[in-house]
């Protein structure tokens, strides 16, 4: 959805874990998944750290 | 022999020879016959039309009592009995171009007449009544002021005798978002072949769909220190507390939901649902921090590296939303934000 994003003006956007499942990856066992979710969210809270 | 049309023309201070930003509060006044641009008015009229009276109004006056100058205006015309009120044009100037399409609207719905005003597709006003008012666009150079008043003349003439009026492009009006059917000589296969083939020729084409045009924003200035921020969670895709007490819509959304999560550690699969017609919405409902993720937060939260999670998650379902809708709805999530002392958000979006 980054091309989206962009598209309607939001300078700040990271892929996300899917369409289905923004801050998830239900491939994954439950705690590697919340794993994921954390650095999903950390590189997430840097980005509204960022210049742009 | 036709009857020869009635029409009223409304000014600003400026070009009703007032006086410039001095006079901005002069209260509304009309006068019998022309008044400087009406000249050009009259003379595009010929003798079809006669500007019977000129009401005007200063700027600040209509901008700070819009009601009270409106309520004067109408009293002040309906005398003169019009067939037509021609406003403007206002060019780019926002209190003028607001006081044309308010008083045009207005007379439209008061006094049952034809309106046409004048202006840059820019002014505010013309964002404000462009469906409900026809508005000739001016561009923003005065230079402008003699074909303008042209366009507005033959447009309301056509309008005030009850003709059917044209496409904006051929009558000169800003678009109104409305549709007609009508019979093409092509089918729609055909026609967006030729217009592909004349795209790869680099030959001119007009589209028959405008896309929406996204007016872009400032980003905010980047946090300086997470361990002080107030992080809020905003989500498109639908998330709700069980039952939809909101009762958001799936799609095509209309409003948001604000659910409060103060004191929530994690949102739980009986507690909290998606709804939303554009995803499977199953592996959110079996784990909703997959789709907002409350449970980072609060970790994250208790560990301090960010300030505080904000107390309310807000959502809509974000399936093809019409762009003013999204919008409005976008602004106003922000204005809730903003007055909670909210620093910074994450919106996922599906």
């Amino acid at each position: 959805m980054i091309p989206v994003a962009k598209e309607v003006g939001s300078l700040r956007a990271i892929a996300s874990g899917g369409i289905v499942s923004p801050t998830g990856n239900p491939e994954l066992p439950p705690d590697k998944e919340k794993q994921f979710r954390r650095e999903l969210i950390l590189r997430a809270l840097k980005t509204l750290q960022e210049e742009v | 022999m036709e009857k020869k049309i009635r029409v009223v023309h409304y000014l600003n201070q400026f070009f009703a020879q007032i006086g410039g930003e001095d006079k901005a509060d002069v209260g509304p006044e009309i006068r019998a016959g022309v008044i400087g641009p009406g000249r050009a008015l009259q003379q595009a009229l010929g003798d079809k039309g006669e500007v019977v009276a000129t009401i005007f109004c200063g700027d600040n006056y209509f901008a700070e009592q819009q009601e009270q100058a409106i309520d004067e205006l109408i009293r002040q015309m309906a005398p003169y009995k019009p067939d037509l009120l021609a406003a403007g044009p206002a060019f780019e100037s926002g209190r003028y171009g607001i006081a044309c399409g308010a008083i045009c609207h207005a007379a439209d719905q008061r006094l049952k007449i034809a309106v046409v005003a004048g202006m840059d597709e820019d002014n505010v006003g013309a964002s404000l009544y462009r469906k409900t008012v026809y508005i000739v666009n001016s561009g923003a150079s005065i230079a402008k002021m003699v074909p303008t008043l042209q366009t507005m003349a033959a447009l309301g003439l056509k309008l005030a005798r009850r003709e059917a009026i044209g496409k904006p492009v051929h009558e000169g009006y800003l678009p109104r978002g409305v549709k007609h059917n009508e019979f093409a000589a092509k089918p729609p296969a055909e026609r967006a072949v030729d217009m592909l083939l004349a795209k790869l020729r680099s030959d001119e084409f007009v589209s028959e769909i405008a896309p929406p045009k996204f007016s872009g924003s400032k980003p905010a200035a980047p946090l300086r220190e997470l361990k002080s921020a107030v992080i809020a969670l905003v989500t498109d895709g639908g998330l709700v507390p069980e039952g939809n007490p909101d009762n958001i819509e799936p799609g095509r959304p209309t409003r948001f939901t604000t659910i409060p999560i103060t004191g929530v550690a994690s949102l739980t699969a009986d507690k909290y649902d998606a709804v939303h017609s554009g995803y499977d919405t199953a592996i959110a409902n079996r784990d909703p921090n997959r789709l907002v993720p409350v449970d980072t937060m609060r970790e994250l939260e208790h560990e301090g590296a960010i300030g505080k999670l904000h107390e309310f998650v807000h959502s809509t379902g974000g399936a093809h939303a019409a762009v003013e809708n999204a919008t409005r709805i976008g602004q106003e999530i922000a204005q809730q934000l903003k007055s909670a002392g909210v620093t910074g958000v994450i919106l996922t979006s599906t």
